[in-house]
């Protein structure tokens, strides 16, 4: 693979980039980014599960972050949700810096992630109406009754969350996550275990969402043609580093691979073959 | 500190209480079984004893305070328990919500469930036994408060070491209660206890609760000193308490255990 001056792309313990160093100019903060990362480190004894992560997500954008099993995805948004604490780095959302005020930038979050499903001894609505008082949301009733129509949930109301199928149950997540307007939206596969027809709707609903300058979305996918169809840009991670940065049509030409599942391929070959050569 | 916040955490509890006939029963069933037991123990030793000594207040009405101290202590660690069986840390410590709002709320939860407790016991103890505080009035309020205190402490305590340890360290929570009991002299005045158990017992607020109540079925004031002191301990413990759960929940954040907790099955 090689980069657009016709370099060839160096990966692994030859990576072109310093540690911590941004991976494009425009990576400085910008003033009104919603989501600041800077220079975040996550470490378990000698073990750098991410190690000097520097991005930002503006308002209205959605930003796919992608990479292999271990590569420090689920561990990033977990330090965006504030349960996770970074060793070393800066998250700020909104400017507010979640490690002084966590509770008033978390309140401006909201998550999905297929490993958190929602309590399934409590139904539908008495976990939308819990969540609901937890993010403060105004007009709570109402509210509900919108992201049940919205995420077809509505016969559901009153029916056990565990009893749901896994699709409806990432549904449920999804209203959830939509709940309190968010101004940032962790998506952790948020499509997992839904049919294509609804895996579009929903994508589409979220697309709207963000379109309407409402949000910022980070969002995490092994699907790499909802990833292009979603993604304003991508960020590759491997080994707790961002490896390539950019926009998820052009990215895989621009370094020479077929289609973005190529690339991805690639990145995930590289980070196996850094790991044991590490 | 949010009200809605903590509202949302008595509320879950709530539903899951107003849902499951299975949560609703052991909070009074278990006490009013103890109850009935030690019901008929105490009239069994009127009936046998030296003349003159009433067992029921000294006996029956010390295992209904010792039952009121479980059940607040297991009202906050049951609360608890929920969102450790449906791995819910994640989903509730990735919102606002603070450490201290979700322990208001269990401890909440835990004033709730233990108040309907007490009631059921005092009604059945009454009516079976002939067993009345009335006589006592308002000053058992110190009483129930010191033990009320202690339970809320054991209770958060019981939370932190299984967030710190994990979920299958619940087994070791629940004999809390029992392994405190010789020491707090529930039964007998602690003078009897050995040296080294006194001095263990000095520290606990309900020994004084119980102290205080042997004096006044024994007909002696009420020794509010001591009481005053059991007051005092009891309020030192739940910070202790709540000191602790802050920092396993601070080490908790560290290492990522909320987050395991919630993902994965772990020990």
């Amino acid at each position: 693979m090689r980069e657009p001056d016709g370099r060839a792309i160096r990966f692994g313990l030859g990576y072109w980039r310093k540690p911590g160093e941004p991976a494009y100019a425009d990576a400085m903060a910008p003033p009104h980014a919603i989501l600041s990362v800077e220079g975040v480190c996550k470490s378990y004894g000698a073990l750098r599960a991410v190690d000097g992560l520097t991005f930002h997500v503006a308002p209205g954008e959605i930003v796919g972050l992608l990479g292999p099993n271990g590569a420090g995805k689920t561990t990033t948004i977990n330090m965006i949700l504030g349960v996770l604490a970074p060793t070393a780095g800066r998250i700020e959302i909104e400017g507010i810096d979640l490690a002084v005020q966590r509770s008033r930038a978390l309140a401006k979050t909201n998550f999905a992630a297929v490993y958190a499903p929602l309590p399934g001894n409590l139904t539908v609505e008495q976990n939308l109406r819990v969540f609901g008082l937890l993010y403060g949301v105004p007009r709570l009733s109402e509210r509900i009754g919108e992201v049940l129509s919205a995420y077809d949930l509505t016969r559901f109301r009153n029916t056990k969350a565990g009893v749901l199928s896994s699709g409806e149950q990432t549904r449920l997540s999804l209203a959830k996550a939509m709940l309190n307007r968010p101004r940032l939206l962790l998506l952790d596969e948020p499509t997992a275990s839904i049919d294509p027809s609804a895996a579009r709707d929903i994508r589409a609903g979220i697309a709207d969402f963000v379109d309407a300058g409402h949000c910022g979305v980070l969002w995490t996918s092994h699907n790499m043609v909802e990833v292009e169809a979603v993604c304003d840009r991508v960020l590759f991670l491997s080994r707790g580093k961002i490896l390539l940065e950019g926009d998820p049509k052009t990215l895989p030409r621009e370094h020479g691979a077929a289609s973005l599942d190529d690339l991805f391929v690639a990145v995930a070959h590289e980070s196996v073959q850094g790991a044991a050569a590490e | 500190m949010t009200g809605s916040r903590v509202a949302a955490i008595v509320l879950r509890q709530f539903y899951l209480l107003r849902g499951s006939p299975q949560r609703v029963l052991p909070i009074f069933a278990w006490v009013a079984v103890d109850i009935l037991l030690w019901g008929f123990i105490t009239r069994y030793l009127n009936a046998v004893g030296r003349a003159g000594f009433n067992f029921v207040p000294a006996l029956l009405g010390a295992v209904l305070l010792w039952d009121f101290l479980t059940r607040v202590m297991q009202g906050v660690t049951m609360a608890f328990f929920e969102d450790v069986w449906s791995r819910n840390f994640l989903n509730f410590f990735a919102t606002p919500l603070r450490t201290s709002e979700y322990l208001a709320g269990l401890v909440t939860t835990g004033v709730a469930t233990s108040l309907v407790a007490l009631v059921v016991m005092l009604v059945l103890a009454w009516a079976a036994f002939g067993l009345s505080f009335a006589g006592i009035g308002l000053a058992m309020a110190p009483f129930l408060a010191a033990l009320f205190l202690t339970g809320i402490a054991l209770g958060i305590t019981g939370a932190a070491i299984v967030l710190r340890l994990g979920p299958a360290s619940e087994w070791l929570i629940w004999p809390i209660p029992t392994l405190v009991s010789p020491f707090v002299g529930v039964f007998y005045p602690v003078t009897i206890l050995p040296v080294w158990m006194r001095a263990v017992s000095a520290v606990l607020p309900p020994t004084y609760v119980f102290e205080g109540l042997r004096a006044i079925v024994a007909g002696r004031p009420a020794p509010w000193e001591g009481l005053a002191i059991g007051l005092a301990l009891a309020v030192v413990f739940v910070v202790l308490a709540c000191v602790v759960f802050a920092a396993v929940y601070r080490y908790a954040i560290r290492t990522g255990l909320i987050a395991r907790y919630s993902a994965e099955s772990v020990s």
